[in-house]
């Protein structure tokens, strides 16, 4: 049977370790080339030049040739051809393929159309595994164990698919605690918290960012943006109750770190950035490592 | 005589169905979708129903008989989300043989629509997939775009 990387939920807790144990072997050794002769399609119907930059160098790494498009308007869809022909037509041509989509579903339709794996680099505000696993990897890489952790998650709790995988996919490890800093109106959805209390997995609920944080080991934030709020009095108010500060890290633990999936835009001051406790700039760069992991696992190259 | 008496009563209660199906207790405003969900308006089959007949439980409830047809499972709780309280009675030889309840399968395929105006089932051909997550009230998860349809966003396709 094929495998694909659809949703952060499709892998185990022992794929996991795997991905990450793979993703260290290729921080010490990034250029292998175990996808020589072979071509990958990068499908990108909607753009996102930093997911795809970062494949793109993890397939280059690995010596995979690469065909696809980066822009939605180039590509045969714009003529109203469906995803599943397009689907149908490149898994003849590639030996694997990673695709981003605006639509929700789009890459679990687009596996059970094809017959070579498929990655997720996103689809819609649904899922984006390989985001996860960089995270997952970068908690890992700081902390030296995914046991044990107190994760603060702060910002859009509520549309931030990255803070739900990554709930998701904490959740299968040893005894972590999850404390969610939000505004009311973008609280962590019900069915999440939910998953946690069916678990037994604690998980406390903050409308300030104050200095709570002091427990935390790992500080994840996200972007709360404008848009989400249907009054823009509610964005006035919580706009500025949201974003870190360099004197907010000052009675944190020695061993936190600073997360973002990225871009940010004003949620980290950048005076954060000089703070040995920063390392959304490292997590990107993990992200290459990871999938050139996630690429070699799918693909049985290793 | 008194045996006689039984057997008219039993004839008008389930009236000229010799051997088939009668799906009693359907929510009257739900009638329709049921025969178009079972494929009632496409098969050869004698059917009759009536509609907006008394009833404690719904209000209004409908009825439908079928001549000739024996459902299968699966394919009878198709219509459990529309007609949860709905009962089935067999007929064989104008008696009733077997009585069925419906009940809601785990998977439903290809009967609802998902809410998620986003989803990629509601801008391509695909058949829609949902895992029964919960019955009582009924939460379907989407199998593409992982979102839940709860009871009251239900809509049938
Ligand atoms: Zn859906």
């Amino acid at each position: 049977m094929k495998k694909d990387l659809i949703s952060i939920t499709d892998f185990s807790k022992e794929e996991y370790l795997r991905i990450m144990e793979l993703a260290a072997d290729f921080e010490k050794n990034p250029n292998q080339e175990l996808l020589k002769g072979k071509v990958v399609a990068s499908l990108f119907f909607e753009p996102s030049t930093r997911t795809r930059l970062s494949f793109e160098t993890a397939i280059n790494r690995l010596g995979g040739r690469i065909v696809g498009f980066a822009d939605p308007d180039s590509s045969s869809a714009t003529k109203g051809e469906t995803l599943h022909d397009t689907i149908r037509m490149v898994s003849n041509y590639a030996d694997i393929i990673v695709m981003r989509h605006p639509l929700e579903g789009a890459a679990r339709y687009a596996a059970e159309v094809s017959s070579v794996p498929i990655i997720n680099a996103g689809d819609g505000a649904n899922q984006h595994p390989t985001q996860t696993l960089l995270d997952m990897y970068s908690i890992l890489k700081t902390q030296g164990t995914l046991d044990d952790l107190n994760l603060f998650m702060v910002g859009d709790l509520k549309f931030g698919r990255t803070v739900h995988s990554l709930l998701q996919a904490m959740s299968v490890f040893e005894n972590p605690i999850f404390n969610f800093i939000a505004p009311e109106s973008l609280q962590m959805p019900r069915g999440f918290k939910h998953h946690l209390e069916e678990r037994g997995i604690r998980y406390f609920e903050h409308e300030e960012f104050t200095d709570i944080i002091s427990e935390a080991d790992i500080i994840y934030m996200t972007r709360v943006q404008k848009e989400r709020f249907s009054d823009p009095i509610e964005y006035e108010k919580v706009k500025d109750v949201y974003i870190l500060n360099k004197a907010m890290l000052e009675n944190t633990k020695p061993n936190v770190r600073v997360l973002h999936p990225l871009p940010r835009v004003n949620e980290i001051a950048t005076d954060v950035d000089s703070s040995e406790k920063a390392y959304y700039f490292e997590q990107a760069l993990n992200g290459v490592f990871t999938r050139e992991a996630i690429i070699s696992h799918v693909m049985n190259l290793k | 005589m008194e045996k006689n008496d039984m057997k008219k009563k039993l004839k008008l209660k389930v009236s000229a169905i010799k051997d088939g199906t009668v799906i009693d207790h359907i929510p009257a405003k739900s009638l329709f979708e049921v025969i178009t969900i079972l494929g009632l308006d496409t098969i050869e089959n004698q059917i009759t129903f009536g509609t907006n007949l008394e009833s404690g439980k719904l209000g209004a409830k409908a009825i439908i008989k079928v001549s000739d047809k024996f459902f299968e499972n699966d394919e009878i709780n198709k219509i459990a989300l529309i007609a949860p309280h709905a009962k089935l009675n067999i007929i064989r030889d104008y008696e009733v043989a077997e009585k069925k309840i419906v009940e809601i399968p785990q998977k439903i395929t290809g009967i609802v629509k998902c809410f998620n105006p986003k989803c990629i089932t509601n801008h391509e051909k695909i058949t829609s997939c949902f895992s029964v997550i919960n019955t009582s009230p009924v939460a379907l998860k989407c199998r593409y775009c992982e979102k839940i349809t709860a009871e009251d966003e239900i809509k049938m396709l």
